[in-house]
């Protein structure tokens, strides 16, 4: 426990979370806001992602159905049986995170582009089983009664609401990041990513690992899910389960520092600072798609280990501070 | 009874084309374990290639094919210089991720170009009426082009020196280089072979339906599908692969809503990824 508190690392992290979390929470500024619920949303996704992608060192191109299935499992509870956000949430993350073991034990057998390429084909196949499913809207999916907001005091403040929600789970997530890396099991997870085999000789019980670290990232993205559609105010199969945002998460955890706690962090505010500034400036506005794509070829090529990772190679000293 | 071969027929003919997109991304795969996620937007830029050519100069799509035969293998070795050659030594994370901004980059400068309004190309090659079934000409014509394209390719491989060489080098790459196959040139080659196959598949698509700059993506997940269903690496399973992928897509909409094809498509590629990851014709 006292390893825990005398960490710096895990102050900084918390720290740089709450600090920047709380800061529309004091401006009341409903536009701050708005660009701090997609960055936190980010964080949380990218977060979790890197457990399985940057511990692990799986490629999940799917992780976004377990955001997109937590929003539907959340949003049906709230809009069609008149729950309140907080248990549809949890139900959500329960149900994603059975869904997840499970998948998890089936599909963590394949390796390399094997698995990647199944968990595209798990996205799809969820995506187009839900715009066939006539009991969840369908393709136009389902749409939240407006008066669902006065249980929170209208709508105003039901988006105040989910955003402190939400920066209660990014903390949630980042503080899951930290143990998963800094404890026993972590340390299986990395040495699965570096070498399975000689992994499982050294009596890592890989199989049940890999399981484990699949279903623990699946646990915030699920909550975020609802918080996000809840929000929203409607649900659609194309917003849920879209697979450009699951490479967005891997773009963002490269760009901060794949396996690294603080890394999705930095990684996931960069990126949606730099869209949001591409995505206003008239000189790159149409462009900013291309222009995220020659940053992300860049980074990969001479950057590799994102920006955390080359501050900690760079300078050892700083390894104490920035896990 | 004659709906049925209809849609048969009409979905075999579609396959081919499928298939030969497929024999793009599993040659890539083969010869030096890349997935390439820019197929999708590589197979747009075909389409486009050929639409710019035929609505700009005049050409015959046909004949636009061939340019944009050239233009791919061209375009696909500078790629290979630029995305895929300083990342392959290192984890398969790496070229996924080039290849995707290769992709993010073409959409992005596409989007901007021709916006991402549909376009079709205007070309009516009448219809042919064989026994009971009545065949478009353009899906006819597109299946030859892309049965003729598979063949050349084939002959290249087994006879040519150089086919031979990207055999090798898929095989075993220093075993490769020791009898003096000068690996990295033919690394450039197949992933401008690779290119290349995208781009007409996309040129042969444009001819049949409607297409926008973000067509490529479902295209790009059909051949993900089919090169599963044929074992990734294997060209002529790609082939199968497409054929089979073909005949789904013409047999369901006979007998369930349409929208459920998808579905059905997806739930194979996880099945048999996970039971038999070699493909149906590979060895378990």
């Amino acid at each position: 426990m006292m390893r825990y508190v005398r960490d710096p690392a895990l102050w900084l992290t918390t720290l740089v979370v709450l600090v920047a979390g709380v800061w529309p929470l004091i401006t009341r500024s409903a536009t701050t806001r708005e660009d701090m619920f997609l960055i936190l949303m980010f964080v949380t996704l990218a977060s979790s992602l890197n457990i399985v992608l940057g511990y692990t060192g799986y490629v999940n191109f799917g992780h976004i159905v377990f955001f997109g299935l937590g929003g539907y499992i959340g949003f049906y509870l709230i809009a069609e049986k008149g729950w309140h956000v907080i248990p549809a949430a949890l139900a959500a993350s329960l149900g994603v995170v059975l869904f997840a073991a499970i998948l998890g034990g089936i599909i963590l057998r394949l390796r390399g582009a094997y698995f990647a390429l199944a968990t595209i084909g798990v996205n799809e196949a969820v995506r187009s089983f839900i715009v066939n499913w006539d009991a969840v809207g369908g393709a136009v999916g389902m749409e939240m009664n407006f008066s669902r907001y006065q249980d929170y005091g209208g709508p105003m403040n039901a988006l105040w609401f989910a955003y402190i929600l939400l920066l209660i789970v990014t903390l949630a997530s980042v503080l899951l990041s930290y143990f998963v890396r800094t404890s026993k099991f972590g340390l299986g997870l990395l040495a699965i990513r570096e070498d399975e085999d000689a992994a499982l000789v050294l009596g890592i019980p890989a199989p049940k690992a890999k399981t484990i670290a699949f279903a623990l990232s699946a646990i915030f993205p699920a909550i975020v899910g609802t918080l996000f559609f809840f929000k929203n105010g409607n649900i659609e199969p194309g917003d849920a389960f879209r697979l450009h945002m699951s490479v967005e998460g891997i773009v963002m955890i490269m760009l901060g520092g794949y396996g690294t706690v603080m890394g999705p962090v930095v990684g996931a505010a960069t990126y949606e600072r730099l869209r949001g500034f591409l995505l206003t400036s008239p000189l790159f506005k149409n462009l900013q798609l291309a222009f995220a794509g020659v940053l992300l070829l860049l980074i990969i090529i001479f950057v590799p280990s994102g920006v955390v990772g080359w501050l900690r190679n760079r300078f050892p000293k700083v390894r104490r501070i920035l896990a | 009874m004659d709906v049925l071969l209809a849609s048969l027929v009409d979905g075999l003919l579609i396959g081919f084309v499928y298939g030969l997109a497929a024999m793009g991304l599993t040659l890539i795969f083969g010869v030096m374990d890349v997935v390439n996620l820019s197929h999708g937007a590589l197979i747009a830029l075909g389409m486009f290639g050929v639409y710019l050519l035929f609505t700009g100069l005049g050409l015959n799509p046909y004949l636009g094919l061939l340019i944009v035969l050239v233009l791919g293998i061209i375009l696909g070795m500078i790629l290979y210089a630029i995305a895929i050659h300083p990342l392959l030594d290192g984890p398969h994370l790496s070229t996924l991720l080039s290849t995707f901004a290769v992709s993010m980059i073409i959409i992005g400068v596409g989007t901007m170009l021709f916006t991402s309004t549909p376009r079709n190309i205007d070309i009516n090659l009448g219809s042919m009426v064989l026994g009971p079934v009545r065949l478009q000409g353009t899906r006819v014509v597109a299946a030859l082009v892309a049965i003729l394209v598979a063949t050349g390719l084939y002959i290249f491989m087994y006879r040519t020196h150089v086919g031979k060489s990207i055999r090798a080098v898929a095989n075993n790459r220093d075993a490769a280089e020791l009898v003096g196959i000068p690996s990295v040139r033919i690394l450039a080659f197949s992933f401008g072979l690779g290119t290349m196959l995208a781009m007409v598949s996309g040129g042969l698509i444009a001819t049949l339906f409607p297409f926008s700059i973000l067509s490529g993506g479902t295209y790009e997940l059909k051949s993900f599908v089919i090169c599963v269903l044929g074992g990734l690496g294997n060209p002529t399973g790609a082939l199968l692969g497409g054929l089979i992928l073909g005949l789904i897509e013409g047999l369901i909409p006979v007998f369930m809503p349409v929208g459920w094809t998808p579905v059905i498509e997806f739930t194979l590629f996880v099945l048999i990824i996970l039971i038999r990851p070699s493909g149906i014709l590979g060895a378990r």
